[in-house]
């Protein structure tokens, strides 16, 4: 049966695309922007004001600086150890959690999702944390940047949820076959799950590839440095004159590299994280349904 | 089968003790109660052991004698706190940035929503979800490092509002009353599309024969979005509205602090960035604690009366 289109139907898809479409134009142009001054010629970017449509002539000496900088490529290693291995750790916790969690008939289970979830509510605050952390001795190395945000509780129900979803009997003949509980969670339920496993290795990868606050609180050693707080020397304290000195002399003016600089700097921090997640974007929707909390 | 699931635990008989099934879960589950250690002792560490350290917010804490070992004070910091010269100063900051981002920002991902919902092409869907949810991926220093670069005396954003409506090129971060604006529309920028994903996820859940009874019925495409879609996502949206309202007075210290300089300090100093500053750069430990724990009291109290409040105006609640 065919549905009579109102007329006033076809103007509402017009404007909707229209509105759509600028919104997308908007988010999009900042990003955009700081692609075209990272790869403009310094002396001219400098001189101009104002939005770019296309970059002020070609040039990649702020990439040379950049990728000539000892800070920023011990930053990067520092930052990929601390997403490999806490990346690793957390989904490991995560999914023994949420498999507890999820388990039917369990003495103990309804008072630890209570302790879990008051979590996410009540917290002792920055002061109690940062003492509980140095009290450790964790402070001044990179479990710092590691341990204390382990578990994402949000990620752990998300993934309780999916867990739960699967049907017991595939659980009960792998037990039957005398499969223990890490077999049965590592080899049936986590493949089993596999679109929430793979959004919930997302979020963890890109909250410690932007994380910047512990380690800034955290860390007194410069070569522990993850990438952001390097970033955040560069883009926020405003100090660019250790990169600046690598390309000063055979560039002329050194001020003029130091503001395409932080453009290529914001490019190579973040490419990475932006070419990774559309892969994924077809996970969020079905991934993200947290569930009810309460049974 | 029967048996393995049984409603009470395996081997446990009817009038053993609860700590006697106890023993007799545990010791039929070892390896599913030895995957929950970890878990819970991140939790203790974590979590349970800074609560413990709240204390220290009635105490004088040094940090030579201990949480246990440093003298009482009772409710001296939060006096000083109360009496202080900056207290008005961050809880007008605190609750005009916290309720400025809701009026704005809480509305804008539901519209998104509703509009990419109405979108027939699923292409141009897609494309429209990956560009604006990319913000939410791009790090807080980057997003902050972007805005002061923007806004910087030469910056194109300073620019673009020096042409359009004769704004001075000067930084438009070291004038207070541009803090908010800044602060709301940049939060939008990076969090709408990302904050649509909920309600998208809803609207999938609506019964489809309802749109399809609707069209029968002849309803245009604008009430079946205000009598169908709508009212379906409206539990997500309270839902999503009292943890929005139970976070009224925390306005995050970490894109505020990337953001604000001495010279704003006026609109843009918060109680968390304040209690930030006092604690781990003046070392006033028990002070900052005393803030952080008037700031948490009074969100309990939005919290729990929001939630009271939707569960007597639409039975939909957290708990």
């Amino acid at each position: 049966m065919k549905i009579k289109e109102f007329p006033g139907s076809r103007v509402f898809n017009i404007c909707n695309i229209a509105l759509l479409s600028l919104l997308s134009l908007v988010t999009f142009y900042p990003m955009y922007y700081v692609l075209l001054a990272s790869i403009s010629v310094p002396s001219r970017f400098v001189v101009h004001r104002g939005p770019l449509l296309l970059p002020k002539g070609l040039s990649l000496a702020s990439y040379r600086a950049v990728i000539g900088n000892p800070n920023i490529s011990v930053g990067y290693v520092n930052t990929i150890i601390v997403v490999i291995v806490a990346t690793a750790l957390s989904l490991v916790l995560t999914s023994m959690g949420a498999y507890f969690l999820s388990r039917k008939d369990i003495m103990l289970k309804k008072g630890i999702m209570m302790l879990i979830v008051f979590t996410m509510f009540f917290n002792g605050g920055l002061i109690p944390f940062y003492l509980t952390v140095t009290g450790l001795r964790l402070d001044r190395s990179l479990l710092a940047l590691i341990l204390p945000v382990a578990i994402n509780t949000f990620n752990l129900i998300i993934m309780r949820t999916a867990f739960l979803s699967i049907p017991a009997s595939l659980e009960e003949s792998a037990k039957i076959d005398g499969a223990g509980h890490f077999t049965i969670l590592f080899r049936i339920v986590l493949p089993l799950s596999m679109s929430t496993v793979a959004v919930i290795i997302l979020f963890y990868a890109v909250q410690n590839w932007n994380a910047w606050f512990n380690a800034m609180i955290f860390l007194r050693d410069r070569s522990l440095y993850p990438l952001q707080l390097v970033l955040r020397e560069i883009l926020v304290v405003n100090d660019t004159n250790s990169m600046v000195a690598q390309v000063g002399n055979d560039m002329g003016d050194t001020r003029m590299v130091s503001e395409t600089i932080k453009y290529a700097v914001i490019l190579v921090a973040t490419v990475p994280i932006l070419v990774l997640y559309p892969f994924l974007q077809k996970y969020f929707v079905k991934g993200m349904m947290v569930g009810a909390v309460k049974e | 089968m029967v048996g393995m699931r049984s409603a009470a635990p395996p081997g446990a008989k009817p009038g053993q003790s609860y700590w006697k099934r106890l023993m007799v879960c545990i010791g039929a589950n070892k390896s599913l109660y030895l995957m929950i250690v970890p878990v819970l002792l991140f939790y203790l560490i974590f979590s349970y052991v800074p609560m413990y350290g709240v204390i220290i917010a009635f105490k004088n804490f040094q940090p030579g004698l201990g949480i246990m070992g440093s003298p009482w004070v009772g409710m001296q910091n939060f006096l000083d706190f109360f009496q202080g010269p900056y207290f008005v100063r961050i809880l007008k900051n605190t609750l005009v940035i916290s309720i400025t981002s809701i009026v704005f920002g809480f509305p804008a991902p539901i519209l998104l929503a509703l509009l990419l919902n109405e979108v027939r092409s699923r292409k141009f869907k897609r494309l429209v979800q990956t560009v604006t949810y990319m913000p939410h991926f791009i790090s807080l220093v980057v997003v902050c490092g972007m805005i002061l670069q923007f806004c910087s005396s030469t910056g194109v954003i300073t620019n673009l509002l020096h042409t359009l409506f004769g704004f001075p090129e000067k930084n438009l971060m070291g004038d207070p009353q541009n803090f908010v604006p800044v602060y709301v529309l940049s939060g939008i920028w990076q969090e709408v599309g990302w904050g649509s994903i909920v309600y998208l996820s809803a609207m999938t859940g609506i019964n489809s024969e309802l749109y399809e009874a609707a069209d029968i019925d002849g309803a245009n495409r604008f009430h079946k979005v205000w009598s169908i879609t709508l009212p379906g996502i409206l539990p997500t949206i309270m839902i999503m509205l009292i943890l929005r309202l139970g976070n009224v007075m925390s306005v995050g210290f970490e894109k505020i602090i990337l953001l604000y300089n001495p010279a704003i300090y006026s609109t843009a100093d918060v109680i968390s960035s304040y209690t930030y500053r006092k604690g781990l750069l003046e070392f006033n430990w028990s002070y900052s604690t005393a803030v952080g724990l008037f700031n948490s009291v009074v969100n309990y109290v939005f919290l729990f009366s929001s939630n009271w409040l939707s569960r007597k105006i639409n039975d939909t609640s957290l708990w």
